[in-house]
C-alpha cells in the first residue's frame, strides 16, 4: 500500500469570523496575505519534509473558500515538482469540468510531469456543487464537460504528431497541438474522487483509479464493490491499486497525543461543509428525485457527503468528537499501534484499497505538530503499511 | 394534458376554451399555479399552454440546449398547427423565449404579451438587472418572486416525490437555457425593432427578480409597445393578480390602436 499526505492548505485565521458559510460569499478582506504568505511557505515545508520521510504528496483545490487556500492545485505541485525528488506528486485534482480551457489542463499537468521526471499522477475532479457559483459553469452540464474534458486532455497528452480536430459538444479547437509531451508514456496516470456507486462505476468502466473522501464505514464498502463489479464486467479487473482511501491520521507516542493531533485535524471535517445553502444543490447538479426531496426538506440544500456512525445514525460534522469519527471511520487515530490497526480492520471491512491518502494536516494541527505527526508516522506506521498488499 | 407533436418533439401540451389562438409560454417555476388564470383567459380564447422541452412531461431533444431552440420550435408549432392572428404570451423565461419568436418571425402573430419577462441586457457589465435567483436563500427567493410569498408559495413539504421531482427537474431546464449569459441574449437588444406588432410590457410592481424599471425599458425598446404596472404582484403577476393581468390581456386584444 502507498501512503500519501495531503493538506487542504486551510486559511484557518479568517475562521473566527465566520459563521454561516465558509465558502462562496465570504469577502476576501478576511484575507491577510502576509499571513497566508507564511501559511502557504509552512504547508509546503511540510510536504517537502514528505519527501524526506517517503510519504508521497496530494494536493487539492477549491474556490472561494477559508477551508482550502490551494486554488489552483497544480501550483504547489509545480513548486513540489522541481522541490522535491523522489515521491509521487497526486493533484487530486483539476475539477475539468468546471475550467473552461482543457488545453491549458493538459500543458499544465505535462509540464509537472516532465519537471517532475515523470513522478505525476493527475486528478480529474468533478467538483462539488459550491464550486459552480465561483465558476460559473452550467451545473446541467457538468458531467457532460466533465467526460468530453477528460477524453480531450487524454487525446491531447497521447497526440504526437502535430495538432488535430476537436469540435465537440462543449470545447472548440481546430489545432490541438501540446508541448510538452508529457514524460510518462502514454500519459500519467488518472485519478477521480467519487463519493457514490454510481461514480464509481463510471471510472470502473475507464480503468481510472478512484480516491474515496469522507464516506466511512457505512458508505464506502458499497462505492468499492460498484467498482470491482464495473471493472469485472468491463474486463479490467479491479486492482488494489485502483482504489484509495481519505482518512484523517493523529498518532501520538501516547493514545492521548494522538487523539489531540486528530482533534485538530477534525477542523477540516467541522469546517468544510459549512456552506450557505443556495449553494450547496445548483440546479441539474443531482438527480431530480435527490433535488425532489431535498426541496421538500428545506427547498433548497441537498447534502450527499452526510457522516454516519457504524450503527447508521447521522453524525453532526461541527461537533464530531474523535471517538465519533474513529467510530465513522473518518480518522484513525492514536498510538501508531492504533492508528494501524483501525486502517487495518477498515481495510478488511471494505474488501481493501492500496493507497492510504493520508490528512496529516488539517485545520488547527500548526507545522511543530504537523512535523511530529508525520515524521512519527513515517517511523512507525508507515513500514507497516508498506507491507499491506496493495 | 394533452400531448402535442411538432416535429421529432412531443410537447405536453394544457389546452382550455374556444375562440382565436393564445399561446402562452410560462417562465421557469410555478407552471402548476396557472390554473385561475388559463381558466380566465378560455373565456375568450383558445389556450395552448406547451410545457417546454426539457420541463414537466416534455423530453428534452439532446440538441436543444439554447432559447433559439425553443423559438424555433414555436415558430414550427405555429406553422404545423396552421395558427392564425395568435395572441402571444410569455412570462418571464416564456416572455425571452416570445421576443427570439417575434425577432424571427411575425407571420402568425399579432399580439405580444410580455409579463416580467428576461431576456434582454440593457445595462453595464456590473450592472445585475436580473436577480441571482441561484445566489438567493430560499427565503429571500421568496420574498422576492411574490408579493405574499405566504399567501402564493407551495406548501413544499407537502409535495408528493413526483411533484418536487418535476419541480426539480422545471428548475434543472431553466438553468439549462438560462445559466450563462444569465436569462438573456447579448445580441437580441439590436433587433428589438423587428417586434412590429401591438405589445403589452405587464409588470408586478413588487417584482424583485426583474424590477419594473427593466420592463419599462423594455417597453420603450418595443416599436409599439405599452407598459402597465400590476399593484401588489411580484414576479408571477398573473398568479397573485389573476383578473388584472387577464384584463389587461383583453383589453390590450381589444383596442384596435395603442
Amino acid at each position: 500500500m502507498k501512503v500519501w499526505h495531503f493538506s487542504e492548505m486551510a486559511y484557518h485565521p479568517a475562521w473566527p469570523q465566520l459563521e454561516e458559510s465558509y465558502r462562496v460569499i465570504i469577502p476576501s478582506r478576511l484575507y491577510d496575505p502576509k499571513t497566508g504568505a507564511d501559511l502557504y511557505h509552512r504547508y509546503l515545508d511540510e510536504w517537502a519534509l514528505c519527501d524526506e520521510l517517503g510519504i508521497n504528496i496530494m494536493t487539492n483545490e477549491h474556490h472561494a473558500t477559508a477551508t482550502c487556500a490551494d486554488s489552483v492545485c497544480t501550483i504547489p505541485m509545480a513548486i513540489l515538482a522541481r522541490e522535491t525528488k523522489k515521491v509521487r506528486l497526486l493533484a487530486l485534482g483539476m475539477p475539468i469540468g468546471n475550467r473552461n480551457d482543457p488545453i491549458r489542463v493538459a500543458e499544465e499537468y505535462a509540464t509537472i510531469d516532465v519537471i517532475s521526471r515523470g513522478r505525476l499522477e493527475m486528478g480529474f475532479v468533478k467538483g462539488v456543487p459550491f464550486e459552480i457559483s465561483p465558476a460559473n459553469t452550467n451545473p446541467t452540464e457538468l458531467m457532460e464537460r466533465f467526460w468530453e474534458a477528460h477524453d480531450l486532455i487524454l487525446k491531447a497528452m497521447m497526440s504526437h504528431d502535430g495538432p488535430f480536430n476537436w469540435e465537440g459538444t462543449h470545447f472548440h479547437y481546430r489545432q490541438v497541438n501540446v508541448w510538452p509531451r508529457p514524460w510518462q508514456q502514454p500519459h500519467p496516470p488518472v485519478w477521480m474522487p467519487v463519493g457514490s456507486p454510481g461514480s464509481a462505476s463510471e471510472a470502473a468502466a475507464r480503468g481510472i483509479t478512484i480516491g474515496v473522501l469522507n464516506t466511512g464505514w457505512v458508505r464506502t464498502p458499497a462505492i468499492y464493490e460498484a467498482y470491482r463489479k464495473t471493472a469485472a464486467e468491463t474486463g479490467r479487473p479491479a486492482t488494489l491499486d485502483k482504489l484509495a482511501y481519505m482518512a484523517l491520521i493523529g498518532v501520538g507516542e501516547t493514545r492521548e497525543e494522538g487523539w489531540r493531533r486528530a482533534d485538530q485535524i477534525l477542523g477540516y471535517s467541522r469546517t468544510s461543509g459549512i456552506v450557505a445553502p443556495q449553494f450547496m444543490n445548483p440546479p441539474g447538479y443531482a438527480s431530480d428525485a435527490q433535488s425532489g426531496q431535498a426541496l421538500r426538506a428545506s427547498g433548497a440544500g441537498f447534502r450527499a457527503g452526510r457522516i454516519q456512525a457504524r450503527d447508521g445514525r447521522n453524525l453532526n460534522p461541527r461537533t464530531m468528537t474523535v471517538a465519533d469519527a474513529i467510530d465513522a471511520g473518518l480518522v484513525f487515530a492514536g498510538t501508531p499501534d492504533d492508528v494501524f490497526d483501525q486502517m487495518r480492520a477498515f481495510c478488511d471491512h471494505v474488501g481493501g484499497f492500496g493507497h492510504l491518502l493520508m490528512m496529516g494536516q488539517g485545520g488547527l494541527l500548526d507545522h511543530k505538530e504537523t512535523v511530529a505527526n508525520l515524521t512519527l508516522f513515517s517511523r512507525e506506521v508507515l513500514p507497516r503499511v508498506e507491507e499491506v498488499p496493495g | 394534458m394533452q400531448r402535442m407533436e411538432v416535429g421529432g418533439v412531443s410537447l405536453e401540451v394544457l389546452t382550455d376554451g374556444q375562440g382565436p389562438p393564445l399561446l402562452f409560454l410560462h417562465g421557469g417555476d410555478y407552471f402548476a399555479q396557472h390554473r385561475d388564470f388559463f381558466a380566465r383567459l378560455a373565456r375568450r380564447w383558445r389556450v395552448i399552454a406547451p410545457r417546454h422541452p426539457g420541463f414537466g412531461g416534455s423530453a428534452r431533444p439532446d440538441g436543444f440546449r439554447t432559447v433559439h431552440d425553443l423559438a424555433y420550435l414555436y415558430l414550427d408549432l405555429l406553422d404545423r398547427q396552421e395558427l392564425r392572428d395568435v395572441a402571444l404570451v410569455g412570462s418571464s423565461f416564456g416572455g425571452w423565449i416570445a421576443l427570439e419568436m417575434c425577432v424571427r418571425c411575425l407571420q402568425r402573430i399579432t399580439r405580444v404579451v410580455l409579463i416580467d419577462s428576461v431576456g434582454i441586457k440593457f445595462g453595464g457589465r456590473e450592472e445585475r438587472e436580473i436577480a441571482d435567483i441561484y445566489a438567493l436563500s430560499n427565503a429571500e427567493l421568496l420574498r422576492r418572486t411574490f408579493f405574499d410569498p405566504a399567501r402564493t408559495a407551495p406548501d413544499y413539504a407537502a409535495l408528493t416525490d413526483d411533484e418536487a421531482a418535476s419541480i426539480a427537474r422545471d428548475r434543472a431546464a431553466t438553468a439549462l437555457y438560462g445559466w450563462r449569459p444569465y436569462m438573456h441574449n447579448p445580441g437580441l437588444c439590436q433587433w428589438l425593432h423587428r417586434v412590429r406588432v401591438p405589445a403589452l410590457v405587464v409588470w408586478g410592481e413588487n417584482d424583485g427578480i426583474v424590477p419594473p424599471d427593466y420592463g419599462e425599458k423594455l417597453s420603450q425598446s418595443l416599436p409599439n409597445a405599452r407598459f402597465q404596472l400590476i399593484r401588489e404582484a411580484g414576479h408571477y403577476p398573473q398568479i397573485e393578480r389573476v383578473g388584472e393581468v387577464a384584463d389587461a390581456v383583453e383589453r390590450f386584444a381589444r383596442a384596435e390602436v395603442l
